[in-house]
C-alpha cells in the first residue's frame, strides 16, 4: 500500500507507546507466567502449582469465588434496578448527571476509604450501630461479622452496584421506545413486553455485566486488607502474604502460581463477557 | 387473502396539550371504510399526535376517538386492535422476520404452528417470504419497513396506522415502497391513516389528503383538489410550489403586474395583496413586444426535471418568478434569453402577511 | 366533550415514578449513610457525651508521615496524568491518521490492564522494582511507571470518546492544507478540541492514583492510602478524616469536570482558518 520507507516512519509513531507497555505491562506478566514454572534455583517445575493444593489456598480460592459470585449477583440485581430507574428519567436532567457522576466516583472508590466508611457507619463504634443499640437492636449480637467474609459481602456492594450502573446503563438506554409501543399496539401488556421483548433483549447485557462484576470482586484486595489486617481469607490476600512472608521468600514461584490462577479465572470471565457484549451491541446499539 | 370490509374511523373534536403548547386544537376527521387518508404538514403541526391518539399511545385531553362505531377514547392501546408502522426501529432486533410478524398473533394466543403459517402468509403478501428467517440487522431499511407492515397486518386490525414510514429511507426505495404500501392497502381493503411531511408521498397514494398546520386541518380533500384548489395560503404554499407576486385587489379581481386575475374568494377586501400563482400557470413567450414591461424579464436558470422543466425568470427589482412547463417548451428559452411572462386566467389565492414561505 | 377519566397511561407513569422514588431513596440511604458516617465519626469528641469538634481534622498536620504521603500521592497523580497524556494522545492521534490497522491492537492493549488485577500485576512488578531500586531510584515517585499502566483503560476510553466525536482526519488534513506543521496540528487544532476528553482522562487518573493501595503497599511504599491504613490502626478519627477529604476532592473534581463539559463547542472551519492566520503572522 505505501512505500517501504514511509511505512517504517509511520510505525515509529507507535513505538514509544508499545515500548512502554511492553516494559511495564507485558514484562511483569511474563515474569509471573515464567516464574510460576520455575523453582528458586531457576529450574523448571510444576511444584508451584502443586502447592496450590494447600488447604489454606483452596479455602481462600473457594471463598473468593463465592464472595465474588454473591456480590456479583446481588450487585447486578440492584444495579440493574438503579440503572433502569435512571434510564427512565430525563436524559438531560440534573438527577441523571449527578447519579452517574457519583457512580463514577463510587465504582473507583474502594480499598481503605471504603473500609473506613463502613466501619464508621456500621462498625462496632459506628453511628448506625450506636443508633440501633438505642432501639435495642444489637447488630453484632451474633459476632463481629464485619471483620470476616460476611462483612466483605456487604462492603463490596458499595462499589459493585455503582459499577453495574455504569456498565449496564448503556444497554438500558439502547431500548427504543418504539419497541414498547409496537408491542402495545400489537396487543401486548406490560408483562408481555418484559417477558418477550425487553427481557430477552437485556438478558445478555445483564449476564455479561454480572460476569464483569464477578471479575471485579475477584480481583479486589485493598478493601479486604483494610478490614481484615493479617488475614488470608481470600485469594488476593494469600498472594500478598506469599509476597511478604518467609514462606514466600523461599518459594518465589508460589505467589506467581496463585497469580497465574487468578489471571486464568479473570481472563475466562472477561472473554465470556465480551462475547455477550457483542450480542448486546448488535441489538441495542 | 380474502377481501375484508374496512371500518369507519372518526376523530371528533380532539384536543391535546403539552403544558402550554397546544398540539391538537379541535381536530375532527372521518375516514371512510377502506379509505387511505394522508395527514400532511410540517413538523409540529400535530399530525403525529393525531395518529398516536388514534393508536391509543397517547391520551386526548378532549374529544372522542371512534373506531367502527365503538368509542375507544379510554381504551388502552393494546386493546384497540390497530396495526402501527413506525418511522424507525420498528422491528424487535432479537426476533427473525416471521417471529416479528407473528408477535401480535402470539399476544392473541394463537398456537405456534398456526402463528407461523399466518406470519409467512402475510410476509408473502409484502413479497418477503424468502426473508422470513432473517434478523432486522440483516435486512435493508425498505425490507424492514415491509416486515413492519406485515407485522401490523398479521393481526387483521381494524385500522392501519403509518407514522412517516418512509422518512428514514433512501429516495429510490421510498417511491417503490410507497406504491407497495398502497397496493397492499388496496388489496386488504383496510382503513388507513398515513402521516407524512412529504407532499409528494401524500398526493401520490392517498384517497384524501388532510393538510395540517398548528394543530388543525387547513384542508381535507382529494389530492387533485388540494393541489389545484388550495383552500388557504398555507396549503397553497405547502403543497407544491407557489409564486408570491405583489398586486392589488380591485373590484373582485387582483391586478398583478398589469394582468387581471380572478379570485378564488371574490369578496376579498380591496387593497395591496400577494397573489399566489402556481408555476404551471406561468407561460413564456419570446415573440412580440420585448420592451421593458412588468412581465418582461431574463431567464436566469432552467432546471431540468425530466418530463417538465422549471424556468426561473428575473423580472428585475429583486423579483423572481418560477415557470413550469413541458421540457420541449422550455427548450426555446435558455438562460440569458429575454422573455415575456403570461399568467393563466385561473382563480388565485391571496395572502396578506409578508411571512416567509413554509418549507415543503 | 367526554370527561377523560384517569388514563391508563397516567397510572402507569405514576407507578413508574413511585418505583423510581423508592429506588433512589434506598440507593441514597445505602450510599450516603457511610459517607455521612465518616464525617460524623471524625467530629466526635473523646467520649460520646463530649461536644463535637474538628480535632481530628486539625491534627492532620501533626502527622508528618501523613503529610509526606499526601504530598507524594499528589505528585504521583500529577506525574501520572502528564505521562499518560504524553504517551496516549500523540499515539492515539497518530494511529487514527496513519496506522488505522493498529487501532484494534492498541485498543486491546489499553483494555488489558482491566483483566489483570492489581494484586497480580504487583507480583510481576516486585522483582522489577527491586532491580529499579538498586540501579535507578527507590523513590516513591517511581510508582508512576506502574500507575500509567493502571490508568490506561479508563483514559483510553475517555480519549477515544473525545477523538471519535471530532473528525481527526478531516481537521488535520484541513490544517495541513492551510500550512500547519504537525506540532501545530496537535497543539492548536486537535488538543483544544478534545480538551474535555483530556480533562476527563486526567481526572480519572487523579482519582485512581489517589485511591490506589494495592501496588503501593506490596511494593512497600507509603502512599496516601497505605499511610491512611497504617494510621487507622492507631488513630481512626484522623485517618477517616483524610479518607473523607480525599473522597470529597475526587467528587469535587468530577463535578467541576461535568460543569466544564457543558460549555464546550466544536471547532468550525472559520475558527481553523483564524488559527492558521495568526500562526503565519
Amino acid at each position: 500500500m505505501m512505500g517501504g520507507r514511509r511505512l517504517s516512519l509511520n510505525w515509529l509513531g507507535a513505538v514509544p507507546f508499545l515500548v512502554y507497555v511492553a516494559v511495564f505491562l507485558l514484562l511483569p506478566t511474563a515474569i509471573i507466567t515464567a516464574g510460576a514454572f520455575l523453582k528458586g534455583d531457576g529450574s523448571a517445575t510444576l511444584s508451584n502449582f502443586q502447592d496450590l493444593s494447600r488447604t489454606y489456598v483452596i479455602s481462600a480460592t473457594v471463598n473468593s469465588i463465592l464472595l465474588s459470585a454473591l456480590t456479583a449477583i446481588v450487585g447486578a440485581s440492584f444495579g440493574a434496578l438503579l440503572a433502569y430507574a435512571i434510564a427512565t428519567g430525563n436524559p438531560q436532567g440534573l438527577l441523571r448527571r449527578v447519579v452517574v457522576s457519583a457512580a463514577g466516583v463510587l465504582a473507583q472508590f474502594g480499598g481503605v476509604t471504603l473500609a473506613f466508611a463502613f466501619l464508621a457507619s456500621i462498625g462496632p463504634a459506628g453511628i448506625v450501630t450506636l443508633l440501633a443499640k438505642q432501639y435495642g437492636l444489637y447488630v453484632y449480637a451474633g459476632g463481629f461479622w464485619i471483620y470476616d467474609i460476611r462483612g466483605l459481602e456487604l462492603v463490596y456492594l458499595y462499589f459493585q452496584i455503582p459499577l453495574m450502573v455504569l456498565v449496564f446503563l448503556p444497554a438500558v438506554d439502547g431500548i427504543k421506545p418504539q419497541w414498547r409501543e409496537a408491542a402495545e399496539s400489537l396487543g401486548g401488556t406490560t408483562w408481555h413486553y418484559w417477558r418477550y421483548v425487553a427481557g430477552p433483549l437485556l438478558a445478555p447485557a445483564f449476564l455479561g455485566c454480572t460476569l464483569l462484576l464477578f471479575a471485579n470482586s475477584f480481583s479486589a484486595y485493598a478493601t479486604a486488607n483494610a478490614l481484615i489486617n493479617q488475614g488470608g481469607i481470600i485469594l488476593p490476600q494469600q498472594i500478598a502474604n506469599a509476597l511478604s512472608s518467609e514462606v514466600g521468600l523461599h518459594e518465589p514461584g508460589f505467589a506467581k502460581a496463585m497469580a497465574v490462577t487468578m489471571i486464568v479465572i479473570v481472563v475466562m470471565v472477561t472473554v465470556l463477557y465480551s462475547l455477550l457484549q457483542r450480542r448486546t451491541s448488535k441489538w441495542l446499539q | 387473502m380474502a377481501e375484508r370490509a374496512g371500518v369507519e374511523v372518526r376523530l371528533e373534536n380532539l384536543q391535546r396539550h403539552y403544558g402550554p403548547v397546544t398540539a391538537l386544537n379541535d381536530l375532527s376527521l372521518t375516514i371512510a371504510p377502506g379509505e387511505l387518508v394522508a395527514l400532511l404538514g410540517p413538523s409540529g403541526c400535530g399530525k403525529t399526535t393525531a395518529l398516536r391518539l388514534l393508536a391509543g399511545l397517547e391520551q386526548a385531553d378532549g374529544g372522542r376517538v371512534v373506531i367502527g362505531g365503538a368509542d375507544v377514547t379510554t381504551v388502552p392501546a393494546n386493546k384497540r386492535d390497530v396495526g402501527m408502522v413506525f418511522q424507525a426501529y420498528s422491528l424487535f432486533p432479537h426476533m427473525v422476520a416471521w417471529e416479528n410478524v407473528a408477535f401480535g398473533l402470539q399476544m392473541r394466543k394463537v398456537g405456534a404452528a398456526e402463528r407461523k403459517r399466518r406470519a409467512l402468509e402475510v410476509l408473502d403478501l409484502v413479497g418477503l417470504a424468502p426473508y422470513a428467517n432473517r434478523y432486522a440487522t440483516q435486512l435493508s431499511g425498505g425490507q424492514q419497513q415491509r416486515v413492519a407492515l406485515a407485522r401490523a397486518l398479521a393481526i387483521r386490525p381494524k385500522v392501519l396506522l403509518l407514522d412517516e414510514p418512509l422518512s428514514a429511507l433512501d429516495a429510490k426505495v421510498r417511491s417503490r415502497l410507497r406504491d407497495e404500501i398502497r397496493r397492499v392497502q388496496l388489496e386488504v381493503g383496510i382503513t388507513t391513516l398515513f402521516v407524512t411531511h412529504d407532499q409528494e408521498e401524500a398526493l401520490a397514494i392517498a384517497d384524501r389528503v388532510g393538510v395540517m398546520n398548528a394543530g388543525h386541518l387547513e384542508q381535507l380533500g382529494p389530492p387533485t383538489l388540494v393541489y389545484t384548489r388550495p383552500a388557504t395560503p398555507f396549503v397553497a404554499e405547502f403543497v407544491g410550489l407557489t409564486n408570491r407576486l405583489t398586486g392589488e385587489v380591485k373590484f373582485g379581481m387582483v391586478e398583478v403586474r398589469g394582468t387581471q386575475l380572478p379570485l378564488v374568494q371574490p369578496n376579498e377586501p380591496q387593497g395591496p395583496a400577494i397573489a399566489l400563482v402556481r408555476p404551471e400557470a406561468v407561460s413564456l413567450a419570446t415573440d412580440g413586444n420585448m420592451a421593458d414591461g412588468p412581465l418582461v424579464g431574463t431567464v436566469i436558470a432552467v432546471a431540468f426535471l425530466g418530463a417538465t422543466s422549471r424556468v426561473t425568470v428575473d423580472l428585475g427589482g429583486g423579483v423572481t418568478v418560477l415557470a413550469q412547463m413541458p421540457t420541449s417548451a422550455a427548450a426555446g428559452h435558455p438562460a440569458g434569453t429575454r422573455v415575456r411572462l403570461a399568467l393563466r386566467d385561473d382563480p388565485v389565492l391571496i395572502a396578506r402577511e409578508e411571512k416567509a414561505p413554509v418549507d415543503a | 366533550m367526554a370527561a377523560v377519566t384517569q388514563s391508563f397511561q397516567r397510572t402507569r407513569r405514576q407507578k413508574l415514578q413511585v418505583f423510581r422514588g423508592v429506588i433512589f431513596v434506598a440507593a441514597g440511604l445505602f450510599f450516603l449513610v457511610p459517607l455521612f458516617a465518616m464525617f460524623e465519626f471524625t467530629t466526635r469528641g473523646r467520649l460520646l457525651t463530649d461536644p463535637r469538634n474538628l480535632d481530628a481534622w486539625k491534627s492532620i498536620a501533626t502527622y508528618p508521615d501523613l503529610i509526606a504521603a499526601i504530598v507524594a500521592s499528589v505528585e504521583l497523580a500529577a506525574i501520572t496524568s502528564f505521562a499518560m497524556l504524553v504517551l496516549l494522545v500523540p499515539t492515539m492521534v497518530w494511529v487514527r491518521l496513519r496506522l488505522r490497522r493498529l487501532n484494534r491492537i492498541i485498543e486491546f492493549i489499553c483494555l488489558l490492564p482491566l483483566t489483570i488485577p492489581a494484586i497480580v500485576l504487583v507480583v510481576g512488578l516486585v522483582p522489577m522494582y527491586q532491580w529499579m531500586g538498586i540501579n535507578f531510584s527507590d523513590s516513591i515517585l517511581t510508582l508512576a511507571f506502574a500507575y500509567v499502566v493502571l490508568v490506561l483503560p479508563y483514559c483510553y476510553r475517555a480519549l477515544d470518546a473525545g477523538l471519535s466525536s471530532i473528525d481527526v482526519k478531516t481537521l488535520s488534513e484541513a490544517a495541513r492544507s492551510l500550512g500547519a506543521s504537525w506540532f501545530t496540528v496537535m497543539v492548536r487544532v486537535i488538543v483544544p478540541n478534545i480538551s474535555s476528553a483530556i480533562l476527563n482522562a486526567c481526572f480519572l487518573s487523579v482519582a485512581l492514583v489517589l485511591g490506589e493501595y494495592t501496588i503501593a503497599q506490596n511494593l512497600l511504599y507509603n502512599n496516601l492510602q497505605v499511610e491512611i491504613a497504617l494510621l487507622g490502626r492507631a488513630n481512626a478519627g484522623v485517618s477517616i478524616a483524610v479518607s473523607a477529604a480525599s473522597l470529597l476532592f475526587a467528587f469535587v473534581l468530577l463535578v467541576l469536570l461535568s460543569l466544564f463539559n457543558r460549555g464546550r463547542g466544536r471547532l468550525r472551519l472559520d475558527d481553523l482558518k483564524q488559527v492558521m492566520r495568526t500562526e503565519r503572522g
